[in-house]
């Protein structure tokens, strides 16, 4: 155990030498980092939001408007399949998984399932089909099901949230926000980290919004005043506020879709001064927005966005060339909003921040400087603790721990860990766990020194005796943190990271890095008695 | 050559005369952790309860009546504020609101521009909301990470010991771990996340004492075959006496600065912390220890033929 080959040593020094360089570019400034290899620049410590400010998002997929929306489809689809298909009925009910289809005369209850079928979607299999459609239709009497099945729906809920993360990261990305996290989450989640961000406001109120565009005639035959709409149309709440009407008719038939926007920005209008939204179609939008303007000119056309009517201009000439113009009443910020909106794409379900975290800036900006500040009095504090009961031994110890917190950092870094406010916590926890192996060592190689032993024999049986308890003890805490880093969530996490790495380093440092100190010592200065 | 000690190094002191005082003690603080719990309660934070907490730094001395009055008046039912490191900062506390996970937003962020409003110059340092569905899950997993840690410390003791060892230290843990979740009763402690942590990280302290202590015993069980049991044991605990008061007097340091710079969010952990470094150094010696005992020693010493016929003193009194 006393006994270490040359090349160990130069071993045990080079990996120390190579941490300490390691963890340096955690405490270089900006100016000096940016005259540095990128490689090396790079091995710094994630801060975590609590530390460096910012906000946590977590969204959630509404899925039930995702499969409500599907089972509206399928409504729709089904009139349309049975009425071609000359099959009478008395009613199509949406339920929660599907729809009900009572027929007028039960004996076409086969035509109304076979009818149906095309209703189904292919999922899974690949270029050689194998795949399962997404319905179960039965009949039953009088009464045709169209269920969808529980793989359909999850397929769904897959694809809505995939989207969904998409659309996201691309509304984010027009905010200009530097390096977020989005990540998904469980199954219908969402996580969104904005470092930086302080007023998470403009940001959830941009993820809020479907932002479902679609372009619809106005129903002039139907008075909105009266609340009631006719068949075919429905009465929509108009954004404009007093200005015009409060409401609209419009007919519920899509003549041209948000999907097919190609590009929006935010403009003046250069007579007015008022702030608009320029769009313009890809080529499939261009021609059906040529075709209905051509068809429809002199009659108002309603921009819909989320169910509301954001302006509903009265056609003046046919719109040919796929560009166009929403005024509507917008402020900068607005016009800015929306146009990001379009340009990003539509949400394919609702999303609601179900949780927030904040942090300001300055206060991560205390939190580090009040962890700092810990740090260092929590190492003083065992440092004279440990010189006071062990001398010399003592100091070794203490430079153990420097290096342990040096090397706890270099992995971090390497790693790119993130360092949260709990994770400080672990550092300085750590400090106290891993001087215990030296207390027990210490304590043992007084013990066998007190039985008589010499001074190597008592060194020999200090180490060996203590290391299988020193195993032990901090096997048990690195467990407990496995635990707490599956479990844990967010800041806590850092927690669990930091102790099991100040745990794990510990059993180097406390362990191999102090006996060759020791060792050493003893080689050169040949005591006659151990200084413990 | 001067050297702190925090124990003489020839103490000798009879832990097991105190063993059932110290068990008895021990039980009852548990039973009466347990009344607290179900009565008043643990003060939950917004990790377990969903709800809203705002920090905010006014830019003069804030005025606690006003902001309560101003408020108040959103009704968004209780309003809990509180002064904490300056006057200038309040912790603005609000339940959680009715309605779905979406209404946390909406109310924090109605306060915020009621702040904003009122007294200008406000800034909001830290805002959390969180909704039902997400504090519930949260609840769910911090039970489930405790729980999975009581079994993984009970299969690994379970292995490395004796069975004895492994009964003596999980009965230990339960006693720690209620008296922890007492400790949080009394104090009206936010019991968070952090609280999960924090039991957590005493438990795995509370093991490794018992690991050294155990460790100890069993070197002894080896080398006097034909001790009593409880001189054994007395005399395993003074020999690692210096070892467990020297760590917990480690760790503490390492821990008092966390309680007094920690802000917020740490201050209550290291408070915590302190707390069951005390729980767990005295239940290693007067629970861990005695349990041990009544279990008995004639059971311990089966696999060492050369006891089998020493004349051994029954262990109960």
């Amino acid at each position: 155990m006393l006994y270490f080959p040359r090349w160990k040593t130069y071993l045990i020094i080079a990996v120390c030498v190579l941490g300490t360089i390691l963890s340096l570019p955690n405490f270089l400034s900006r100016e000096t980092l940016a005259a540095l290899p990128d490689w090396y620049a790079g091995t710094r410590v994630n801060l975590g939001l609590d530390l460096r400010g910012g906000s946590h998002l977590l969204l959630e997929v509404d899925m039930n408007a995702v499969i409500h929306d599907r089972v509206e489809g399928l409504v729709d689809s089904a009139r349309t399949q049975l009425r071609t298909a000359n099959i009478g009925y008395t009613a199509i009910n949406a339920g929660d998984r599907g729809i009900t289809v009572q027929l007028r005369d039960p004996a076409q209850a086969d035509d109304a399932v076979k009818a149906l079928r095309p209703l189904a979607n292919t999922i899974g299999g690949g270029a050689l089909g194998g795949g399962q459609p997404d319905l179960d239709i039965r009949a039953n009497g009088g009464t045709v099901t169209a269920t969808l099945s529980e793989v359909a729906m999850r397929d769904r809920a897959t694809q809505a949230i995939e989207q969904s993360i998409e659309i996201v990261r691309r509304r984010i990305d027009e905010t200009g926000v530097n390096e977020p996290i989005i990540a998904r989450q469980g199954n219908d989640r969402i996580l969104v980290q904005l470092p930086g961000v302080e007023d998470p406001d403009r940001i959830k109120r941009l993820l809020g919004t479907t932002a479902k565009m679609t372009f619809r005639l106005v129903d002039m035959n139907a008075d909105p005043t009266t609340g009631r709409a006719p068949p075919g149309s429905e009465v929509l709440p108009s954004t404009e506020g007093g200005r015009n009407q409060q409401s609209y008719v419009v007919r519920k038939k899509v003549e041209v879709d948000g999907a097919n926007l190609k590009n929006a920005t935010a403009g003046t209008n250069p007579q007015t001064g008022e702030w608009v939204v320029n769009f313009e179609f890809d080529s499939v939008g261009a021609r059906r927005f040529a075709d209905v303007t051509r068809a429809n000119v002199s009659r108002p056309f309603a921009i819909v966005l989320d169910n509301k009517v954001i302006s509903a201009p009265v056609i003046r000439e046919p719109i040919t060339g796929g560009r166009g113009q929403i005024s509507g009443s917008f402020t900068a910020a607005g016009a800015n909003d929306l146009a990001v909106l379009l340009r990003a794409g539509a949400l394919p379900a609702p999303l609601k921040v179900i949780e927030e975290r904040t942090v300001g800036p300055d206060l991560g900006a205390d939190s580090i400087r009040a962890g700092l500040m810990s740090v260092t009095v929590g190492f003083v504090l065992v440092c004279a603790y440990m010189l006071a009961a062990y001398g010399l031994f003592g100091a070794f110890a203490c430079f153990a721990l420097l290096i342990n917190i040096v090397l706890t950092l270099a992995a971090l870094s390497m790693l790119h860990a993130t360092l949260t406010l709990p994770g400080i916590a672990g550092i300085l926890l750590s400090l106290g766990l891993s001087v215990d192996a030296n207390i027990l060592i210490n304590e043992r190689i007084r013990e066998e020194t007190k039985k008589g032993r010499g001074v190597f024999g008592a060194m020999e049986a200090g180490f060996s005796r203590a290391y299988s308890t020193i195993v032990d003890s901090n096997l048990t805490t690195v467990i407990k943190m496995a635990l707490l880093f599956i479990f844990g969530t967010g800041a806590i996490k850092g927690f669990a990271v930091t102790i099991t790495f100040g745990i794990l380093i510990s059993m180097f440092t406390a362990t191999v890095l102090v006996r060759l100190m020791m060792v050493s010592w003893l080689r050169q200065s040949r005591p006659a008695a151990l200084p413990v | 050559m001067f050297r702190l000690r925090l124990v003489p190094d020839n103490t000798n002191i009879q832990f097991m005369r105190g063993r059932y005082a110290g068990l008895i003690l021990s039980a009852l603080l548990s039973l009466a952790s347990i009344a607290l719990f179900f009565y008043p309660g643990l003060n939950y934070g917004i990790d377990f309860r969903g709800g809203i907490v705002i920090e905010a730094r006014t830019p003069q001395a804030a005025d606690f009546a006003s902001l309560r009055h101003t408020l108040g008046q959103l009704n968004m039912g209780q309003v809990a504020l509180q002064e904490f490191g300056s006057p200038q900062d309040v912790l603005i506390r609000l339940e959680r609101q009715p309605g779905d996970d979406a209404a946390q937003q909406v109310a924090a962020d109605k306060v915020r521009a009621t702040l904003a409003k009122e007294i200008p110059g406000t800034t909001v340092r830290r805002v959390e909301a969180v909704g039902a569905s997400v504090s519930g899950e949260l609840f769910y997993n911090g039970m489930l990470s405790l729980g999975l840690a009581m079994v993984a410390m009970l299969v690994y003791i379970w292995f490395r010991f004796e069975w004895q060892f492994g009964f003596g230290a999980v009965v230990t843990l339960l006693l720690d771990v209620t008296k922890i979740v007492g400790f949080y009763a009394i104090t009206g402690l936010q019991f968070n996340l952090t609280a999960i942590a924090a039991i957590l990280t005493i438990m795995g302290y509370s093991i490794n004492d018992k690991v050294v202590v155990y460790d100890r015993m069993r070197e002894n069980l080896r080398i006097y075959k034909k001790m009593p049991l409880r001189e054994l044991i007395d005399r395993s605990i003074n020999e690692t006496l210096n070892r467990t008061l020297g760590t917990s007097m480690c760790t503490l340091l390492s821990i008092i600065p966390l309680a007094i710079f920690g802000g917020e969010a740490l201050q209550d952990f290291g408070i915590v912390l302190i707390f069951g470094i005390f729980l767990a150094t005295s239940s290693s010696i007067f629970i861990a220890a005695p349990i041990l005992l009544f279990l008995g020693e004639n059971r311990l010493r089966r696999g060492a033929p050369a006891a089998e016929g020493a004349q051994q003193p029954a262990p109960t009194p």
